[in-house]
């Protein structure tokens, strides 16, 4: 009896097997993000000229009236859907941020539009394209390189910065911009390879569930200094030892109750055991 | 043949005759008694033996390592502001730590385990009960007591005792009153009031309302509350949120209470207070990240999922001569969590 219960035990998978095989999902799973995680799209400041907007309009026709309509005044409504919003007055730094991210042209109907890595159109096309729904009516612009440009922010302006995320950001982006979940499979995206540009214009646009964060309620100082803080909190070491994804409770919680009480219940039993 | 037949024959091989009644079952189960002791590799071998106590030797003397290290990563590794050196001491520290009492434990359950004496003894139970003698001398001494004290010939101690026994205990009432204020009516009303402008979290600012953008949202306190004592507890109620969107989506009391379709709705989720604060600007849901309470902002702040029970509260505001916000009035419900006295 006690001959068969230790056959049995030799064959069955050591305590810490399931701790190891999660931290190889985890490895490879990052490790595939990582390989796939869109690359950061060249800023242009190229001043939009007739013939630019003459090319987006054709871009536009090709690409996007299908759903945003002919005359970019937004789709027809289908099913109690309407196929695509008007595009009149979203200005140049949607069609910059919804396109360079890769969200448009949008591949099917789903909670909401997935940033894409491979992105379909070049950033002359995609300038081009914003120059002409710019060209409808205004909107906001495409954010300077001045405006992005970190390099000039103070510690003070830094931790303004911070302070300003936590109150307006870290509720749905998380404490350190890693994203998190919203209602029916929305989402608030991470942040961390998310290009200066992208996130300004995000802001200014306020895409699909996010709410807008104009010049007004957020200066454009403002909006520099929470870019300059996550740029910098991505490089800071973590003093806390591992972040375990910077998710907070449910990466620690597994971390703490999978490896935790593993490590706890593999000595009770050593404990229990009749030493041969 | 069934397996519980031929585990039954099984046993009875083994020698352990049992009467078996037509029931199935014995009577009562004999006492097995213990299995016979086997004894360990170092009990018969005394090179095992060595080889344990040199195990155990040197796990306690990892231990002693640990205990050293504990105080050298503290002695060693100085803050000087970096990020990397309180990193570094974190972890040396715990190591050490973990490293001088796991190498101690582990050592001393391998100690007992593989050296110290391991046969089986029994320790019988004793009864508890006492002889009859003895229960009837405990009764008569009881008796005895109760007849010397003779409360019911002197009444007078009688009631005093009951007194002073009854009241001892009520000064601790004042005891547990005497710790904090009562709350008054902290919880039912806020910093806001009639006139107050609404200013940016935390920049500060007052807010013009043709600044606010359609599909906006401005996280909002009230002017003048930094300067507080209590700041802390006054911004978690005081908390508000600030959205833009079409009007005509708007209940009629919401858009009323608002200004060209921006309200003002307290930011503390009627649940457990967490600040409700994630907007989903094109759903108009408010979701609160604790529990997952969902408010519509289009059906006046109604919970439409998860384990809040009331509306979020709005806040009634109006503009200016100048074009800024500013509450038309306090909150007219208490904000944040059900509280015992909140009607």
């Amino acid at each position: 009896m006690t001959r068969t219960l230790t056959a049995l035990s030799a064959r069955r998978r050591h305590p810490l097997a399931v701790v190891v095989l999660i931290a190889l999902a985890l490895l490879l799973v990052g490790g595939l993000y990582a390989a796939v995680a869109p690359r950061d799209a060249q800023a242009s400041t190229s001043a939009a000229s007739a013939d630019d907007i003459e090319a987006g309009k054709k871009l536009f026709l090709a690409n996007c009236a299908t759903c945003h309509g002919l005359n970019a005044q937004g789709g027809n409504v289908v099913e109690g859907k309407v196929a695509g919003p008007s595009l009149i007055g979203v200005g140049a730094a949607s069609v910059d941020f919804q396109v360079g991210t890769g969200r448009m042209p949008l591949a099917q109907s789903a909670a909401q539009a997935p940033e894409v890595s491979k992105i379909r159109f070049s950033q002359e096309q995609i300038d081009q394209m914003g120059a002409y729904i710019a060209s409808l009516a205004p909107g906001p612009a495409v954010p300077t390189d001045e405006e992005l440009d970190v390099s000039g922010v103070s510690d003070e302006q830094l931790a303004r910065g911070a302070s300003i995320f936590r109150t307006n950001c870290a509720m749905c982006h998380n404490f350190a911009g890693k994203g998190g979940a919203l209602t029916a499979g929305k989402y608030a995206p991470d942040l961390t390879d998310t290009s200066a540009k992208h996130i300004y214009e995000a802001m200014v646009t306020g895409p699909q569930s996010m709410p807008v964060f104009n010049n007004n309620t957020i200066s454009p100082e403002d909006k520099t200094a929470i870019i300059a803080w996550l740029t910098q909190q991505e490089k800071r070491p973590d003093p806390g030892g591992l972040t375990v994804g910077s998710i907070g409770p449910v990466s620690e919680g597994i971390v703490a109750w999978i490896a935790g009480i593993g490590i706890l219940i593999g000595c009770s039993v050593w404990l229990g055991m009749k030493s041969s | 043949m069934s397996d519980i037949e031929r585990a039954e024959e099984a046993h009875g091989q083994a020698g352990t005759t049992l009467a078996k009644p037509a029931g199935g079952l014995p009577d009562r189960f004999e006492n097995p008694g213990l299995p016979p002791h086997q004894h360990r590799m170092g009990d018969t071998d005394p090179k095992a033996a060595k080889r344990a106590e040199r195990q155990v030797a040197i796990l306690l003397l990892l231990s002693m390592i640990g205990s050293i290290g504990i105080i050298v990563s503290i002695i060693a590794i100085k803050y000087d502001g970096s990020f990397d050196r309180i990193g570094l001491s974190t972890r040396a520290i715990g190591l050490s730590m973990f490293l001088s009492l796991f190498a101690l434990g582990v050592g001393a359950v391998h100690w007992a385990k593989t050296l110290m004496p391991d046969d089986e003894r029994i320790d019988y139970r004793h009864r508890q009960r006492g002889t009859e003698a003895e229960r009837a001398e405990a009764v008569a001494i009881l008796k005895e007591g109760a007849g010397e004290a003779a409360l019911g010939r002197r009444p007078l101690i009688r009631n005093t005792l009951v007194g002073a026994l009854a009241l001892f205990p009520i000064p601790a009432v004042f005891f547990f009153r005497d710790t904090g204020p009562l709350p008054g009516d902290d919880l039912s009303t806020t910093f806001w009031k009639a006139g107050d402008y609404l200013v940016k979290d935390p920049e500060g600012g007052r807010i013009r309302a043709a600044d606010v953008s359609l599909g906006s949202v401005v996280h909002v306190l009230p002017e003048g509350i930094e300067e507080e004592e209590d700041v802390l507890n006054q911004k978690a109620k005081a908390a508000v949120l600030l959205m833009r969107l079409e009007e005509n989506l708007l209940t009629e009391k919401s858009a009323d209470w608002g200004v060209d379709g921006t309200v003002a709705y307290s930011k503390i989720c009627t649940h457990m207070g967490c600040p409700v604060a994630l907007y989903e600007q094109q759903t108009h849901h408010l979701l609160c990240p604790c529990h997952q309470s969902t408010f519509d902002l289009t059906q006046d702040c109604k919970v439409i999922f998860g384990p809040a029970k009331r509306r979020l509260p709005q806040l009634p505001i109006e503009v200016d001569d100048e074009g800024y916000l500013r509450a038309s009035s306090g909150f007219h419900e208490a904000v944040g969590p059900s509280f015992w006295e909140r009607g």
